[in-house]
């Protein structure tokens, strides 16, 4: 749910990065918090165990700068992973703009990835969304690791719908930027037709 | 079905500060802020200076999402006032037409639960007949003087927001 500010003029969007535990979902937040100018971010929370995984949701507002005098703004969350926060993924996905749905290549994940993906479809139906008509991109992370799985793959088992995808290795920074920029083209694409 | 898209323009926006801002001088509040459930600013009054609105309300949002959860879980609708006490400051929270939520921080020596409380509930009338307007001024479509605002917006404007960031 985009909410658009006339009197600030800001457009403010939601993106969430979805995934099995561990695939590197909090790491590419940490990445655009990193590499993304000061002026242009806010503060990364992140509502994590002591052990740093995820508990709740991590947290990154970005500012991208303007469009047709509106300042666009996006809110970049994560869920958490685990398995059992089942009912946190479920609130984290309230008015979501555009998912990034982060695949770990580890050829023994490949299951994980796929109960997560059937886990956020559900997820996306119990909120009322139809998971078609959701913006969404998919990331290959881990691609440096030797037991990846081949893309063709991963493709056949999490992206049968010809989704847009990109290789990453998100704890070098590799395809962060590039998956970021594609669901933040799709989601202004629908704002675009919506407006 | 989930929320639609969510316009909010200046009419609207100034009732919503000017009643904030009158419930801060009114009940003595530190900062009084109108955010929707998912973690969006609506506005803010009061001191901002050394608060990270952004964040508080993306946190305000997964607390009320949170809370609720439980309430489904224990057979209850959903629990529509939350308070949080700090050694200095409070913060109290309550459901505002549905979709939005009214939070106010208060330092418990300079004012009192209760009188946040009154005056809260009294401003949430004028403030939920304020968004419920403005919900279904969103709903019914976007005065944008008949021309699509959006419709000019190119592969590289949006390209340009990366080479920028």
């Amino acid at each position: 749910m985009s909410f658009i500010n006339f009197s600030s003029r800001e457009i403010n969007c939601k993106i969430v990065y979805y995934g099995p535990g561990l695939c590197g979902k909090t790491t590419n937040l940490q990445q655009i918090y990193g590499k993304t100018a000061a002026d242009r971010k806010g503060k990364l929370i992140s509502l994590a165990t002591e052990t740093e995984r995820t508990l709740f949701f991590d947290f990154l507002p970005l500012s991208l700068g303007d469009i047709k005098g509106f300042n666009v703004r996006f809110h970049l969350y994560t869920v958490p992973g685990q398995v059992f926060y089942a009912a946190s993924r479920k609130l984290i996905l309230k008015g979501v703009d555009g998912i990034v749905f982060t695949a770990d290549s580890q050829m023994e994940r490949m299951d994980a990835n796929m109960e997560s993906l059937d886990d956020m479809r559900l997820n996306l139906a119990a909120q009322g969304y139809n998971p078609e008509n959701i913006p969404m991109t998919v990331q290959y992370n881990k691609r440096d690791l030797p037991g990846a799985a081949p893309l063709v793959e991963m493709n056949r088992l999490l992206n049968p719908g010809g989704l847009t995808w990109y290789q990453a290795v998100a704890t070098d920074g590799v395809g962060v930027f590039e998956t970021l920029k594609d669901i933040v083209r799709k989601v202004l694409a629908e704002v675009r037709n919506s407006y | 079905m989930p929320f639609a898209d969510f316009v909010l323009y200046e009419d609207e926006y100034g009732k919503v500060e000017a009643e904030i801002g009158n419930l801060c001088r009114e009940a003595r509040i530190t900062t009084a802020a109108v955010i929707d459930k998912n973690g969006q600013i609506i506005a803010v009054a009061g001191e901002t200076g050394r608060m990270d609105a952004t964040s508080l309300a993306s946190l305000a949002a997964g607390d009320v999402a949170a809370a609720n959860g439980m309430a489904a879980l224990i057979g209850e609708t959903e629990f529509s006032v939350f308070f949080h006490e700090g050694q200095r400051d409070c913060i109290y929270m309550s459901l505002l037409a549905g979709r939005f939520i009214l939070i106010a921080i208060f330092d418990k020596k300079v004012t009192s639960l209760g009188m946040v409380r009154l005056k809260a509930n009294k401003a949430t009338e004028t403030l939920a007949a304020v968004l419920t307007a403005a919900s279904s001024k969103s709903e019914a479509g976007h005065d944008t003087g008949g021309e699509a605002l959006f419709a000019g917006i190119t592969t590289e404007d949006i390209d340009r927001l990366f080479g920028q960031a």
